[in-house]
């Protein structure tokens, strides 16, 4: 697997800062589950949430807390086996309940289905499934919508997207993606509503990199 | 424009910075010890007192990191909205976190700040909004892949070293960094000028991305 598309910088920071939400959290742990260069810019914005925390004001606790913590402390948790891999990886997992066979596919027409997974509100995440040779029917989508590739490979007006690759789509794009020929094409695809997409991300953006 | 802000964003990363002197290398950890004995005297190994709490259960150790990270975090959360009262509540929350979870901890990946900063960060998550938050899959390190030394005490120093970016950074960008990490962004103003060194950034992904390859092999 060789991924081409990648999360954002301003995905992967909004991610470490705690502020994404949980529909594109899904995305971003997930594609992280599966690119290592992701995981690696993901634990550099959290090492700049560790800096802030390092170089922060200090509170006092209060009078006694230390010893109250102390008194609670019980054995450790000890470290989890490794889970194997199945189809989906972890964090997919946990949100479909099992493997590709638990996932609830609903019918959309022309062989495509769906499936709605649980996440809060204000964004709202699905796995879709498209035969190989088939476009994705009623693609309009307010606000940035980002898909992940898990099986097979879709082509749209952009690019080609195979799996572990990410496109994020904004509102402006208008495109018609279709699965390739050869293999049913399996993704995740999560779209933020637009106001607070727009206007979370920007911010979050400029104090890193704004030169 | 920064050119992490390209769309494609790993190629910049590893091309040339147009950007002010970058402290890499060997530079860099002499600028660290250089610091630290500029700021006075010892610097408190946090690594190592986080790994005896680890690997065994040293309460002592915990004690030290307490009396360190606790009132940071108490800070921390009050930054990010809480009252007075339920920061304690957290604050002490995310410490017994640290010592429970303490398998979890990975000194060549993460110094103990960035470690105790994303158990704060998902405390304050837990605490804002009933959503949950969805984690990648764990890297594990096998029995027989403990990370050297040298890499261990990377982490803290790099730490440092962001720390001390952010430091050089005019107030009011260093302001806006810490509101968009203490998740407090309908108060933040943004700057034009604000941003962080971006070398010091780029080489710590380049570690970063260094451990992970490590471990795949
Ligand atoms: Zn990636």
């Amino acid at each position: 697997m060789t991924i081409r598309h990648h999360l954002s910088n301003p995905l992967l920071m909004a991610y470490a800062a705690g502020n994404l939400s949980e529909a594109f959290g899904l995305v971003v742990a997930t594609h992280i589950s599966l690119c290592d260069e992701c995981r690696a810019r993901l634990e550099t914005f959290e090492a700049v949430g560790g800096a802030v925390v390092d170089s922060a004001d200090t509170v006092a606790m209060a009078d006694g807390s230390l010893e109250s913590v102390l008194a609670r402390l019980g054995p450790q948790d000890a470290a989890p086996a490794p889970r194997k891999r199945g189809f989906f990886p972890a964090p997919l997992a946990d949100y479909v309940g099992g493997d590709l066979a638990a996932v609830h596919w609903r019918p959309l027409g022309m062989g495509v289905r769906q499936a709605i997974l649980p996440t809060a509100r204000g964004a709202s995440a699905r796995l879709l499934y498209i035969p190989a040779g088939q476009a994705v029917p009623d693609h309009g989508h307010r606000g940035t919508e980002l898909t992940l590739v898990l099986q097979g490979a879709f082509r749209d007006e952009s690019d080609r997207f195979g799996v572990g690759d990410v496109e994020i789509a904004t509102e402006d794009l208008e495109h018609t993606p279709v699965a390739e020929a050869g293999m049913d094409c399996i993704c995740l695809a999560a779209t933020d509503a637009p106001l607070r997409f727009r206007a979370m991300l920007p911010r979050l953006l400029q104090p890193i990199f704004r030169i | 424009m920064g050119m992490l802000l390209d769309a494609t964003p790993l190629r910049p990363i590893y091309g040339p910075a147009p950007v002010a002197p970058v402290i890499t290398g060997s530079n860099a950890f002499d600028w660290v010890k250089r610091q630290a004995l500029v700021s006075g005297g010892t610097e408190t190994d946090w690594a190592s007192l986080m790994l005896a709490v680890r690997d065994k259960q040293d309460r002592n150790a915990f004690a030290q990191l307490f009396r360190h990270f606790a009132p940071r975090v108490k800070a921390f959360l009050m930054k990010a909205g809480s009252d007075a009262a339920t920061a304690e509540e957290c604050a002490q929350d995310v410490m017994a976190t640290l010592w429970q979870k303490s398998h979890l901890y990975d000194p060549a990946r993460a110094s103990v700040a960035t470690w105790v900063f994303t158990i704060a960060r998902n405390r304050r998550i837990d605490m804002a909004r009933k959503a949950r938050r969805p984690e990648p899959e764990a890297v594990l390190w096998g029995p027989d892949e403990e990370p050297d030394q040298a890499d261990v005490y990377q982490a803290d120093q790099e730490t440092k070293r962001l720390s001390a970016a952010l430091a050089d950074l005019p107030e009011k960008q260093r302001a806006l960094i810490k509101r968009a990490f203490y998740g407090d962004l309908s108060h933040s103003e943004i700057a034009a000028e604000t941003g962080l060194p971006l070398g010091t950034i780029k080489s710590r992904i380049r570690l970063a991305l260094d451990r992970l390859r490590q471990k795949m092999t």
